[in-house]
């Protein structure tokens, strides 16, 4: 009886495994099988030429310059401002317990709210601002929207840190600065950076949020004012086009968004791999 | 003229949550021997001796009252929490090296400690690390992560990093109870070895570790510091009940 518990338990796991790597593979699949046709390296090089939305020349180099400058610029200003703030929660406030209960219930509910209020969100404050859809404008939702997810997940790899540990570091008498950004930020390094890399993620594929904070153009953005395109923007628009070439290329779009995804996740993962062997585990 | 006791505890009282944990302590810690700390599970002896580095300030809601002099200056109202930190070496129950290289475990207690000069904690690193009696084991691998030493060597790590602020007291929270018994001689033969330079505290639920080291031992029970007295003495001639039973081992 037990053995074939233990069997039905176990053909459970290998049916819900290979659920989810199908699933993945089916959808790699499907993006590639569609949109690598379309793939070449004018797609890559080139801006929309006139006549691009009908099947004519051009590529959509507009859109990858657009999704990288947007996604490093508001991952940069989430880090800038969420790493601290994590630190706040975990070095500075630890013995307030009801002020870190409110902030990360705050926290919860930022992360639970979806991208496209933010983009309305956004869009408030720029037309408030007298602000263009812009580069600038679609940076500062974004960061808004990802802010609540670096927190987070920052937050929860700090609180992983052992009292010991930092028992330690204040025995041989460290200030909070150089608890914070000496022992935790190292200990919890490997960590941090899976908590930038799934922030990366989300900024670089979310296309509700800036929807009508980027606005959408055909040229490479040359500054925070000018209007920007991003690839799942690219995706969106090309993919309810009748034209069925226009459509293919929205494949190739994704294609290069999936791509541009995967080389931040492995190299990201050999820096984490260089970092964890000073982690001290427990 | 310089005090014969490094501390004096006077009228201590630690609550923890408005629930009473050290009541009305007050004892001497004498200069230059080890004193060691027994007692049942529970009785307060690590909080007591968290209180003596201020490490209890980190405890949530705490309550701490009453008068603990380091060298005759009262640690209890100091506000420069690192300084009186510094002033005691830690050794917790299980070592816990900081995340980064050998080498820099030691170097992050000397710049903790003030100094700066490379070829000073260079030389410093070295002499710790020898002090601690792991200076042979590491020398060759000085830049490798402190988490690839073993759990022992890694307690003499932390007695090395510990030492490596200079300090005068070394507080030791049961050091040897994660550690295999060869590794556990070696803190208690290192503790001889540098009793004449540094005070030392150490707390221990192990009676035959007390036997073998202590100069001067404290029993506490239920909070309560129950008799104090050197280690002859107390062993030879306790003067409680409760002190008896337990050295007798009657309870735990």
């Amino acid at each position: 009886m037990r053995k074939a518990e233990e069997i039905f338990v176990r053909i459970l796991m290998m049916l819900a495994t290979f659920f989810i790597i199908a699933i993945l593979l089916y959808i790699i699949y499907i993006v590639f099988s569609a949109g690598i046709s379309s793939l070449s390296w004018e797609m890559i090089s080139s801006t929309p030429g006139s006549g691009y939305y009908y099947g004519k020349d051009g590529g959509i180099l507009n859109a990858i310059a657009g999704s990288v400058y947007l996604s490093l610029g508001s991952i940069t200003l989430a880090i800038i401002i969420g790493i601290p703030a994590a630190m706040m929660l975990n070095v500075y406030c630890r013995k307030s317990p009801r002020f870190t209960l409110f902030y990360r219930f705050l926290l919860d509910m930022m992360w639970g709210i979806p991208s496209i209020v933010y983009g309305a969100f956004g869009f408030l404050i720029m037309v408030w601002l007298g602000m263009r859809s812009s580069l600038g404008g679609a940076i500062i939702t974004v960061t808004a929207f990802i802010l609540p997810i670096i927190i987070r997940a920052v937050d929860d790899v700090l609180q992983q840190v052992p009292k010991g540990m930092a028992e330690a570091g204040y025995a041989l008498g460290a200030g909070k600065r150089v608890m914070a950004f000496n022992l935790y930020f190292r200990q919890a390094l490997p960590g941090i950076i899976t908590a930038i890399l799934l922030s990366f993620g989300r900024a670089i594929g979310d296309a509700a949020a800036v929807l009508f904070t980027a606005g959408f153009t055909d040229s490479v953005p040359d500054s925070l004012s000018s209007p920007a395109a991003t690839l799942p923007l690219a995706v969106f628009f090309q993919l309810g086009s009748p034209i069925p070439e226009v459509r293919q290329r929205a494949y190739a779009a994704a294609v290069i968004l999936t791509v541009i995804i995967l080389i931040i996740s492995v190299t990201s993962r050999l820096i984490t791999k260089k970092y964890r062997k000073h982690q001290i585990r427990f | 003229m310089e005090n014969r006791n490094i501390i004096e505890i006077k009228k201590l009282n630690v609550s923890i949550g408005g629930q009473p944990i050290l009541k009305n302590i007050s004892l001497e810690i004498p200069r230059n021997k080890i004193t060691v700390i027994i007692g049942p599970s529970g009785c307060g002896k690590t909080t007591l001796l968290k209180c003596m580095n201020r490490l209890i300030d980190l405890t949530k809601k705490v309550n701490v009252n009453g008068e603990i002099l380091l060298n005759n200056e009262n640690i209890l109202t100091c506000t420069d929490l690192p300084a009186v930190r510094r002033k005691a070496g830690l050794l917790s129950q299980r070592p816990y090296p900081l995340p980064m290289s050998i080498f820099n475990n030691i170097a992050f207690g000397l710049k903790m400690g003030g100094r700066s000069n490379p070829r000073m904690i260079q030389a410093r690193v070295e002499n710790y690390l020898k002090q601690a009696n792991l200076w042979e084991e590491v020398k060759d691998r000085l830049h490798a992560p402190a988490s690839s030493l073993s759990i022992g060597q890694q307690q003499r790590l932390c007695l090395a990093r510990g030492l490596a602020v200079d300090p005068e007291l070394i507080l030791a929270d049961e050091p040897t109870s994660a550690l295999d018994p060869i590794s556990s001689q070696a803190i208690e033969q290192k503790f001889f070895e540098i009793k004449d330079r540094y005070s030392i505290v150490l707390v221990t639920h192990i009676l035959r570790q007390a036997r073998r080291i202590a100069d001067y031992v404290v029993f506490m029970y239920m909070g309560e510091v129950i008799e104090h007295n050197n280690a002859a003495d107390f062993f030879a001639n306790p003067q409680h009940e409760r002190t008896k039973e337990y050295i007798q081992g009657l309870f735990y």
